[in-house]
């Protein structure tokens, strides 16, 4: 398909401390160097002593910004509308509510679809977490968490297990332990390794076994709202959104943010892969959705209207990334067309915000989760 | 820290007693008032100094509030306090960040017992995951084996700890580390390379059009989508081993390799024209680094050991032809095995499926073949009323469980198939055979 630039990390010893794990190619003063996390960090400490000023760092800062300015600008030939342009108008779309599960005593927070197109696993605020079969309306597992306000959770890939995480800071059976609450959570590409993202400002990798702590990703400066991971071949990335307003994309071997996003005005509620790995949407508390190409380094779309004035809770793609589905706090689900940026539906149905949507693995449904204890399943 | 452990003399340091807070009593707690009393007459210093040095000592998080622990002040008033125990149990990376710290605002000037444990720590930080993970557990384990009026004590100790302790967000030495790192990112995201709009979003509309067909919201699912019929149909025909694909499956193999390997059944195809060219070693090694990469960490090490003695070593039974400096840096690597350890090599290979092989499938009889031999469903149209009665017959289908489990003995047979034939060893067993028939006929005659 679209020819990937693969981040080729390096591995080997570090020029500083020589212990040989993933190096962070850095350039300091135009010098390229290649330090290990570790001692990036004790580098960044130790430069105050070379006695740079806090003027002389900000006005660094300031020029750096523009540059960066600058070398976007220069590549940026086209809008996506424009592109856009030659692709026919979407038709109407007839979805409608083909099935409203209900079961959840409270507000349900979250949901997540099982491989297998039809099963799905919701949490809740009272401290239940059920797995539903959709297809058939029928409850197959209920499980109880000690803690209320389950945020996240997640179905395994083999559809063997599902992992939960919220206000008590752990994830699941204490396999990710955070300082504050657990906002997001995803299983990788097997069952073995969970990425989760907190309160605490901070992403991390967990081996499911073990308990052990594999990586950690540092880098917002506020609370973590949610995460979500490429879905591309190389499959060693991923994009969080935060309260700092920033959209960071990160290097799962490395720890390190490769990208970094601030245009939105407020808190970001959630972020979402485009299906081919390229480009990235977020839904924040300012209304908008907005779209990102991760080739380009740039924003390139913003979906909003007047009459939308509530906060975005959660966003997903369709199968082939033509529609955004994005979940209001106003209890409304727009449709937008991605590449024309216009609205092409509105969804309503709940009776509350709406916290959560996917879209089903083989892309035939749609569930939206509420505050008002029901998941409706759309198509 | 003399001074700290004075104060925890029960006889002639601060008055502690047992306080509620909310629900739970806490023992051995310390008003503000108290503290700085007992400064004042301690060090004869005035309220101000005492105020000061008090402040210092929750700052550096000798002692703690308990309920507002972000509030890092000592107030001359009734609020509560603790005492912060010893640092041995908040050993390891927390103190190397607060050694650090110190160690910057001492400009490198610290005491010999300072050095000395700043040297310790740093050695500390080559096993720094191994122990922290320990400590983790640990705690975790002894946490809950605590009485509950300890486990909140406990609670706000680490909490106190973590507000001091963990990089804090404002100050002007963390200013400074916030805006050093801020300009190292932005120095390599300048040097990053980056596309022409014209270029992504040009592939990004691609990608619609390639995919349109496919999505259920814009194209009717065939025979018909379940979630509006009722019927089920359309997942029966597209299980993980059917026979026949369905032809929209195949047709969506060929949009990228990816695609091909991410359906199970497309990779069984693919399996199947690789075999027929002898070329299977660079799918089967693909596969084996996924299992490394995406494996428990406790299986690492043994992985890895396997995957060098089929693919990398020389003479190895499936070995994979990849250029001299990826194997060189991959076996080197291998040393020391961790789950990026086969990374450069990964990509080499899939980067040669991708541009060589994938093309050479599609146009390959085995993929044509299946392309004619494929399915293509009829719509079903069912009236409300049958939609109603398909509703009520609806089949849980196969659990992902079962699935799982059938997938795993499909693979324990697949691999013990195609486990491949140690030419060597069979070639030296007929050599020794050789040799002893010859020795044989030679003493013969």
């Amino acid at each position: 398909m679209c020819d990937q630039t693969f981040m080729a990390a390096t591995f080997g010893p570090c020029e500083s401390c020589g212990k040989p794990s993933p190096l962070m190619n850095i350039y300091i003063k135009n010098e390229a160097i290649n330090y290990c996390s570790f001692c990036v960090e004790l580098m960044a400490c130790q430069g105050l002593q070379s006695g740079e000023s806090v003027a002389s760092l900000k006005r660094e800062c300031e020029s750096l910004k523009k540059k960066l300015e600058e070398e976007r600008g220069k590549l940026n030939d086209v809008e996506l509308h424009q592109v856009a342009d030659k692709i026919e108008v979407l038709g109407a779309l007839a979805i409608k509510t083909r099935r409203v599960l209900k079961g959840h005593g409270n507000k349900v927070l979250c949901m997540d679809w099982c491989k297998d197109k039809r099963r799905l696993v919701s949490s809740s605020q009272d401290g239940k977490v059920i797995v539903w079969d959709g297809f058939t309306l029928s409850k197959e597992n209920g499980i109880s968490v000690p803690c209320t306000w389950v945020m996240a959770c997640a179905y395994a890939p083999t559809g063997c297990a599902v992992a939960c995480g919220g206000l008590d800071n752990k994830c699941s059976k204490a396999v990710a332990m955070h300082t504050n609450y657990v906002s997001g959570c995803t299983f990788t590409n097997s069952d073995n390794q969970i990425l989760t993202s907190s309160g605490d400002g901070s992403c991390a990798l967990w081996d499911v076994e073990s308990g052990q702590l594999l990586q950690s990703f540092h880098g917002h400066t506020a609370d973590v709202l949610s995460l979500d991971l490429a879905p591309s071949e190389t499959g060693n990335t991923f994009v969080s959104g935060g309260c700092d307003k920033k959209a960071n994309v990160w290097d799962m071997r490395s720890g390190q943010n490769i990208q970094s996003f601030e245009s939105h005005v407020s808190d970001i509620n959630c972020v979402k892969y485009y299906p081919s790995g390229d480009a990235f949407a977020s839904a924040s508390d300012d209304a908008t959705c907005r779209f990102y190409d991760l080739r380009a380094d740039r924003e390139v779309a913003v979906y909003q209207k007047d009459s939308v004035i509530f906060g975005a809770s959660t966003v997903d793609f369709s199968l082939s990334g033509r529609l955004l589905f994005a979940g209001y706090n106003d209890y409304t689900i727009n449709v937008w067309d991605v590449l024309k940026g216009t609205r092409s539906s509105i969804l309503f149905g709940h009776e509350n915000r709406v916290s959560r949507v996917r879209v089903s693995p083989d892309g035939t449904a749609l569930c939206s989760a509420s505050w008002d204890h029901t998941l409706r399943i759309w198509a | 820290m003399a001074l700290v452990v004075e104060m925890q003399d029960p006889k002639g340091g601060v008055k502690g007693s047992e306080q509620k807070l909310n629900v739970t009593s806490i023992p051995y707690v310390i008003t503000g008032e108290h503290v700085l009393t007992w400064i004042t007459n301690k060090m004869k210093s005035n309220t101000e100094e005492a105020q000061v040095m008090a402040t210092m000592l929750v700052a550096y998080g000798y002692i703690y509030p308990i309920q507002n622990h972000k509030k890092l002040v000592m107030c001359n008033d009734g609020t509560l306090y603790r005492f912060q125990t010893d640092f041995g149990t908040f050993d390891t990376v927390d103190s190397v960040v607060a050694m650090m710290k110190l160690n910057i605002r001492k400009k490198g000037m610290l005491e010999a017992y300072e050095q000395a444990h700043y040297n310790h720590l740093n050695k500390w930080l080559n096993h720094k995951w191994d122990f922290i993970v320990m400590q983790a557990t640990e705690q975790y384990k002894a946490t809950k084996e605590r009485k509950k009026a300890d486990r909140v004590v406990l609670d706000c100790q680490e909490r106190a700890y973590w507000v001091v302790n963990r990089p804090p967000v404002s100050g002007t030495d963390t200013f400074f580390h916030t805006a050093l790192t801020h300009n190292i990112f932005y120095q390599q995201t300048i040097m990053r390379s980056r596309v022409k709009s014209s270029v992504s979003l040009g592939a990004l509309v691609k990608y619609v059009t390639t995919y349109k067909n496919h999505d259920a919201f814009l194209a009717p699912c065939l025979p018909s989508n379940p979630w509006l019929t009722n019927n089920d149909n359309y997942w029966t025909l597209n299980t993980r081993r059917v026979e026949t694909p369905t032809k929209m499956r195949v047709e969506r193999w060929s949009f990228s390799l990816f695609e091909l390997l991410t359906d199970l059944r497309g990779r069984d195809d693919f399996k199947i024209f690789l075999k027929k060219e002898f070329s299977g070693e660079n799918l089967a090694f693909w596969e084996a680094a996924e299992e490394l990469k995406w494996g428990t960490a406790s299986s690492m090490s043994s992985k890895a050991e396997t995957i060098f003695k089929t693919f990398l070593a020389p003479g190895a039974p499936r070995w994979i032809n990849i250029d001299g400096r990826t194997m060189g840096m991959t076996v080197k690597g291998l040393e020391h095995p961790h789950r990026y350890v086969l990374e450069a090599a990964q990509t080499h290979v899939f980067m040669l499926m991708k541009k060589d092989t994938f093309f050479r499938y599609l146009k390959s009889p085995t993929y044509k073949d299946i392309q004619k031999k494929a399915l293509s469903p009829e719509a079903q149209n069912f009236s409300p009323a049958q939609i109603e009665q398909n509703a009520q017959s609806c089949s849980p289908g196969i659990h992902p469980i079962i699935l799982w489990q059938q997938e795993m003995e499909e693979n324990a047979k697949a691999a013990a198939a195609s486990a491949p034939v140690d030419v060597k060893a069979m070639m030296s067993k007929m050599d020794r055979k050789n040799k002893h028939i010859l020795e044989f006929m030679h003493t013969r005659f």
